[in-house]
């Protein structure tokens, strides 16, 4: 069953890509509306990588933009200065990122709750503040002239890589250890889970994934800009955001809010203004109503599609 | 020939502070022995069990089981040596599965590296599949088969604090640390607590050092017994001597003692 | 100039900043002492505070001092409100629930502020003339004497009111245990919305100082002073009053520092690095004691 449930998500997957490129052959999507796709899959990429440090292992980090800004700088270096293929770039930005999520997660992973958030979101704005400061980089001017690698079919590849590598993290004993450290940690110790060891490896596969996002991002955006609002705190809580929405711990719920919060202030762009009213709003009646986001944990499978479809059971929500 | 475990307690002092909540405690555990510690609230029992399995520290003293110091140990490595606990109040994972609270108690034996599991290699699938079965079989031995995909957090007290007993028993303990087991329960799960663990220990040949308040479950059970009261051990002994012991009486202000 | 002299001249202006943050971080401390709650929306409420001093002076034609008192009384109500509908539903629910909540008042609060005053800078009315005035070798600005004024006046009465009245020893009981205090008759509902209104209040009149000390305001001027007053708040050791003013007075001389001996991008980064360093070394901070989590 499950080979077969593979293959028909491979399909399905396919399909997908290849009525996006016939779509836009025919004239149908605009350049600019297959930008808007490879957006959405950059922001899957970033959110998802986030639940598992936020989601599945239960810590707070609201820096996460800062592990995006590395891959993102990181990479347009090497692309641009030292003329590296891009994959290889790529791959650096996330090794790299993984790196400052090492040296960041070791001391910082000994906080609890709020202290947490708030060390890294610090960490997040000195990283930022240190790219503001480095010319290498561009500096206050920022960095521009980075060459538009980033294709859809690449950004689609790759956010389908992370989403298979996570869930099969997940539903590993890999997964199921940093599930512990989330549901109660001292019991997880007691069972002989060294608590500390996996909320860092889930901090650094996270940060590793957000900086694979940023070499994707600036090779498409082909210019960054050190400010809050792209590589800071602000741009950390629009991917907080994406995650709470769609619901901690369901890979599903990530995609859904990922995909539908990158389309809808494309869609609004008249409302612009009316987007930063709107956003709080939601975040705080979700919070207050359905704390568990939209999805509530849960994930959308093929089988529990059939199931709920044959009525034999609702897919179990627990609130 | 395998080394028989053996738990050595000396002098353990536990301070917060300037409380000294466990003092100068000495005690020790032959093999497959159904232990009791005992005493008033406050007493500093579950302070002793936090001592054991490195969830607190130890000011002085030294603990060792199966001749390997444990004092200060994390509690992540405890485990691996082969002692395993329940707490007062029962600390399951609750919005998981039952059976992924017994898996995750496997956790120390697992094989397969990280590669494996992203790539769903052969042997992931292979190791899984044990790991499942065995947690069955842990569920089986509490009579909880039946509730492998409930939601721990749903089911009814009682069978919480068994599936608590399962997940300790997936480690494969030689020393089983129950913290108040009994609390909660009616006297006819009492009695099938006291059966369960008689057969745990006559099954799988751990011993058992269990906290309880319940005096019925610990006279009738245990074959040993330790008394603290405000830290310090008055007594130690069969439940014959202890019930009849002075200073145990009045510890507990003369409550039931039968 | 002599360096003694620059660093004295200095140490005013650090000074001065510096009982800027301690007001804004009263607030912070008093509501985590009270809820653990770190209230991100707090830097917004000192933003608003400088709005409303801004429109009592300008549309309202009030004086300097009745505009500060109807600001703080406005913020105090907006205080009050946030942890009305935002907060309250929250008492229960997990930590990081409430964090997210506090995040999105924050933002809306800014994004309201936006629309309904304009994105843009606006100068503050100068209610005062400025006049500098020396004192040996240094000077001290009329504006800076003022700041220093009106926060000492204001802690003052803030430590009354916690030290010596049946309000502040509510307050007190309240944040060292809740149920407690419940049992003993006391209204904890209430008592936590007098702490909101009494930080809210304290940020707003921080927020007129400042709008007054650089002569303009805007919807965004809470975000930083609001984090470096909150890491001023850690510094002092998180939910102890006294605290909240000794880092509050540290972090606007360290920044001076900084910023006079080096570059002005790294202004910002001063309150991160000093955040960094508290929590991996004092993470209970210069006044806080060490706590031990029992099992």
């Amino acid at each position: 069953m499950n080979k077969l449930s593979s293959l028909i998500k491979g399909i399905i997957l396919l399909l997908a890509y290849l009525v996006v490129q016939l779509l836009e052959r025919q004239g149908v999507l605009l350049p600019y509306h297959v930008q808007i796709l490879s957006l959405c899959c950059i922001n899957v990429i970033l959110v998802v990588s986030l639940n598992l440090i936020n989601g599945f292992t239960g810590q707070f980090s609201i820096g996460h933009a800062g592990f995006l800004a590395i891959g993102a700088y990181a990479s347009a270096y090497l692309t641009v200065v030292w003329q590296a293929p891009f994959l290889f770039a790529i791959i650096c930005g996330g090794v790299l990122a993984g790196i400052a999520g090492l040296a960041v997660g070791l001391p910082a992973l000994r906080l609890r709750g709020d202290y947490l958030a708030i060390a890294t979101l610090g960490f997040g704005e000195i990283i930022r503040v240190i790219i503001l400061n480095t010319d290498a980089v561009g500096g206050a001017r920022g960095f521009s002239g980075i060459p538009k690698y980033t294709t859809f079919g690449l950004a689609y590849l790759m956010a389908i890589l992370t989403v298979v590598v996570i869930r099969n993290f997940v539903t590993s004993d890999y997964g199921r250890a940093c599930l512990a450290v989330r549901e109660d940690e001292i019991a997880a110790e007691s069972l002989g889970v060294n608590s500390t060891y996996f909320k860092v490896l889930a901090f650094t596969i996270g940060a590793f994934f957000a900086g694979t996002a940023g070499a994707l991002f600036s090779h498409y955006l082909q210019y960054m800009a050190p400010t809050p609002n792209q590589i800071g705190f602000v741009k950390s809580i629009d991917i907080l955001i994406m995650l709470v929405l769609g619901g901690l711990g369901s890979i599903t719920g990530s995609i859904v809010a990922a995909i539908t919060l990158t389309i809808i202030p494309e869609l609004l762009r008249g409302f612009a203004e009316y987007r930063m009213i709107i956003y709080p709003i939601l975040l705080i009646i979700v919070m207050i109503y359905r704390p568990a986001g939209l999805l509530a944990g849960n994930e959308l499978s093929l089988s529990g599609i059939t199931q709920f479809v044959k009525g034999a059971r609702a897919h179990g929500n627990h609130t | 020939m395998a080394t028989t475990p053996e738990l050595m307690v000396n002098n353990l002092c536990v301070q917060f502070g300037g409380l000294k909540a466990v003092d100068q405690v000495c005690f020790s555990l032959k093999p497959q022995t159904l232990a009791g510690l005992i005493g008033p609230n406050g007493a500093g029992k579950t302070t002793v069990f936090n001592a054991l399995t490195g969830l607190c520290p130890v000011t002085s003293g030294q603990i060792s089981f199966n001749e390997k110091q444990l004092t200060n140990e994390a509690p992540h490595n405890i485990a691996r040596y082969g002692i395993a606990r329940t707490f007062q109040n029962i600390r399951l994972f609750r919005n998981l599965t039952v059976l992924d609270n017994l898996r995750i108690a496997y956790h120390q034996n697992r094989q397969y590296s990280l590669l494996c599991s992203v790539f769903r290699s052969a042997r992931f699938k292979r190791e899984e599949a044990q790991i499942t079965a065995k947690a069955k079989e842990a569920l089986a031995l509490v009579d909880l088969a039946d509730k492998a995909d409930h939601i721990a957090g749903s089911l009814p007290y009682g069978e919480q604090r068994r599936v608590e007993i399962a997940r300790a028993l997936m480690l494969n303990p030689k020393l089983l640390l129950l913290d108040e087991p009994a609390a909660g329960m009616n006297p006819h799960e009492t009695q099938c607590l006291l059966e369960l663990i008689r057969k745990l220990r006559d099954d799988l040949q751990i011993t058992v050092l269990l906290i309880e308040h319940d005096m019925k479950l610990v006279m009738n059970l245990c074959e040993e017994l330790f008394v603290l009261d405000y830290g310090h051990l008055i007594a130690t002994g069969d439940p014959k001597s202890i019930q009849n012991n002075e200073r145990v009486v009045e510890a507990y202000l003369g409550g039931c003692m039968a | 100039m002599a360096w003694h002299i620059m660093a004295l001249q200095q140490l005013i202006n650090g000074l001065a900043l510096g009982s800027v943050y301690a007001l804004i971080a009263l607030g912070y401390t008093m509501v985590y002492g009270i809820i653990k709650l770190i209230n991100f929306a707090h830097g917004d409420i000192y933003m608003l505070g400088a709005y409303f001093g801004f429109y009592a002076i300008t549309v309202l034609k009030l004086s300097l001092v009745p505009a500060v008192l109807t600001s703080m009384a406005g913020a105090a109500l907006v205080g009050v409100l946030l942890e009305r509908i935002a907060y309250r539903p929250l008492r229960n629910s997990p930590r990081i629930a409430v964090l997210i909540t506090a995040i999105g008042a924050s933002l809306l609060l800014q994004s309201t502020a936006q629309l309904v005053f304009g994105a843009s800078f606006k100068p503050f009315p100068q209610a005062i003339p400025f006049r500098r005035i020396q004192l040996g070798p240094v000077f001290i600005t009329n504006r800076q004497l003022l700041i220093f004024g009106v926060a000492v006046l204001l802690m003052v009465i803030l430590h009354i009111i916690v030290h010596y009245t049946k309000l502040g020893k509510a307050m007190r009981a309240v944040s060292m245990d809740k149920e407690a205090a419940l049992l003993m008759g006391i209204n904890v509902d209430r008592i936590i919305s007098a702490t909101f209104a009494m930080g809210s209040a304290l940020a707003a009149a921080a927020g007129i100082l400042v709008g007054m000390y650089y002569n303009r305001i805007d919807p965004y001027m809470g975000m930083m002073p609001g984090l470096k007053a909150f890491v001023a708040a850690v510094l002092g050791g998180i939910g102890i009053v006294p605290g909240a003013v000794v880092g509050g007075l540290l972090m606007g001389v360290a920044e001076n520092v900084v910023v006079t001996i080096g570059s002005s991008t790294l202004r910002d980064a001063v309150a991160f690095a000093i955040l960094i360093v508290v929590l991996l070394f004092r993470p209970n901070g210069l006044l806080g004691k060490k706590g031990i989590e029992k099992v």
